[in-house]
């Protein structure tokens, strides 16, 4: 007779009472597969954890965007947000979609151009722009969105050595209605700042103020606040207009769009709760449209939508590492994967399915991650049916920051794969290895040897 | 450990116990294990009975058994809970 498959012995105490009205949530149909490709199969073949992309996600998110745009408004450049997935293999998914780059240092400025992205199609934002990076900028006729007024005097003092006049624009930053309002980036619209900046570059004319950017926020869930923003800069436009006569070539609405992740405390899921993208398009180009451009002065509208576009193209392949039972008696699976790659779990209760079949049986857990600290949590509290030692998991939605802001912390960083449209699978960066951390490190001679 | 001899068991594994009033809900492996704590059987013999039916190594089911244990006790299921009672 064939043996029955095991599944770890549960049991559930019933409660009675009031309970949140849509029920609980609970994740136990398995995630076999990421477009055509095994989870099993990815994870022999590249090892656990391992990120996976799926390049279909990517195309129809960007595919869905640009129509969202286009079919709104009549000029419209995405231009692909570096810091949120810099991994090349992504970058040049989005540029033969036909997006720009959008960087925010040196090294992303570097990485763009590595990829063969030209100079003139790179905004280049940010605070931190080095001399030797802005002058490579300005030679490159790169647009330049400057932030503060330091950055402005360094770009009129490199005019001086360099014959070409640099393409800027200004960052402006603006009551939108929303809180934190983010002030610290660019110059304010309200208090006058915004106007001072302006003045100060077409009265010096020594560069061309080409556009007006803004970046209201980030996981914006009221695509109201972008109607406002880009109804203030388009007034701004059109003053400058009016006064100097000089009509602004585009507006730069930044990024900020909201994913389908789950904010920690939010009561609904992100999938119920995030605005289509055809929200933001809606409330953008209607207050662009109705703000009085003359229709041969309209300017382009550049996106710089990041998170909306990759993170649900991201996926994280773990395994579980051990179950334990705390002091309490709640039950907690210890997984291979933690906060040091998994970033993105201090902001969002992230979907996490099994990779492989179970029963309906379901438990409730705390999800860590393997790290010797206790902030490695990855779910407070998840209901997964009962997984046992060397099971799969499949972490949803991680395409957004986790592949640039995750740490080489204790261990090494895990491999990348992308998926292509015909369901094979491409190693995108390798997993770490030692002798790439020890490169980097330099032993002084005189500790070089020791006894113990 | 013994179960609770008034503890009443559905064979879709529905667990009521009606000196609480608690109930509990069980997955079949569960149930099984349960089952066979109330025919009194020990330890090795449920552990034995669980390898023969199922695909696991000894040692899981070693580690899960005893923590089904634990969880018994811990939802006052276990006799010893109605000694202490």
């Amino acid at each position: 007779m064939a043996k029955l498959q095991y599944e770890r012995p549960l049991i559930q105490k019933l409660n009675t009472g009031t309970m949140n009205k849509f029920g609980t949530r609970t994740e136990y149909r398995p995630h076999t597969e990421i477009d055509g490709a095994k989870v099993e199969d990815l994870m022999k073949e590249f090892g656990s954890p391992l990120f996976v992309i799926s390049e279909k996600t990517i195309r129809d998110k960007y595919n869905d965007a640009n129509r969202a745009f286009k079919t709104r408004y009549p000029r419209v450049q995405f231009a692909w947000s570096y810091k949120t997935n810099y991994i090349a293999a992504v970058c040049n998914v989005y540029h033969q979609l036909g997006s720009w780059s959008e960087v925010v240092s040196g090294f992303e400025y570097n990485k763009a151009l590595k990829s063969g992205v030209p100079g003139s199609k790179i905004i280049f934002n940010g605070p931190d722009k080095t001399v030797e990076e802005l002058k490579l900028a300005i030679e490159n006729s790169s647009l330049i969105h400057i932030d503060h007024l330091d950055e402005l005097y360094t770009i009129i003092e490199l005019t001086s050595e360099i014959k070409k006049r640099p393409k800027v624009a200004i960052r402006v930053n603006m009551d939108t209605g929303i809180y934190p309002m983010w002030d610290r980036f660019g110059f304010n619209y309200e208090n006058g700042q915004a106007w001072d900046a302006i003045n100060k570059i077409v009265l010096t004319d020594k560069m061309d103020l080409v556009g007006l950017h803004c970046h209201i926020g980030t996981f914006m869930l009221a695509p109201s606040a972008y109607g406002v923003a880009a109804a203030k800069l388009s007034e701004l436009a059109l003053a400058i207009r009016k006064k100097y006569g000089k009509t602004i070539q585009y507006l730069d609405m930044g990024g900020g769009f909201a994913s389908k992740n789950t904010l920690k405390g939010s009561f609904l899921s992100g999938v119920d709760t995030t605005p289509p993208i055809d929200d933001y398009a809606e409330a953008i180009t209607t207050s662009i449209l109705n703000a009085g451009f003359l229709e041969e002065e309209l300017p382009t509208l550049y996106l710089e939508t990041g998170r909306a576009l990759i993170d649900e193209a991201g996926y994280l392949l773990g395994t579980v590492i051990s179950n334990k039972r705390l002091s309490d008696g709640r039950k907690a699976t210890i997984m291979d994967f933690g906060v040091n790659i998994l970033f993105t779990a201090f902001w969002y209760d992230h979907k996490i399915t099994p990779a492989q079949e179970f029963s309906h049986y379901t438990e409730n857990s705390v999800m860590y991650g393997p790290l010797c600290m206790n902030i490695d949590v990855v779910r407070e509290n998840v209901t997964l049916p009962p997984m046992k030692k060397g099971d799969h998991v499949v972490v949803h939605t991680v395409g957004a920051y986790n592949m640039t802001q995750w740490m080489q912390f204790i261990s090494l960083r895990p491999a990348v794969v992308m998926v292509d449209l015909q369901g094979k699978a491409h190693l995108i960066r390798k997993r770490e290895t030692l002798s790439n951390i020890d490169a980097s490190e330099e032993m002084p001679g005189y500790l070089k040897e020791f006894k113990l | 450990m013994k179960i609770k001899k008034n503890i009443a068991i559905s064979d879709s594994g529905f667990i009521f116990n009606p000196s609480t009033g608690d109930s509990f809900s069980v997955n079949p492996i569960g149930l099984e294990i349960i089952k066979q704590l109330k025919e009194e059987k020990t330890s090795d013999d449920i552990k034995k009975h669980i390898l023969k039916l199922y695909a696991i190594d000894e040692a899981t089911v070693e580690k899960d058994f005893y923590d089904f244990l634990k969880m018994l006790e811990a939802n006052k299921l276990s006799a010893e809970n109605e000694k202490a009672n």
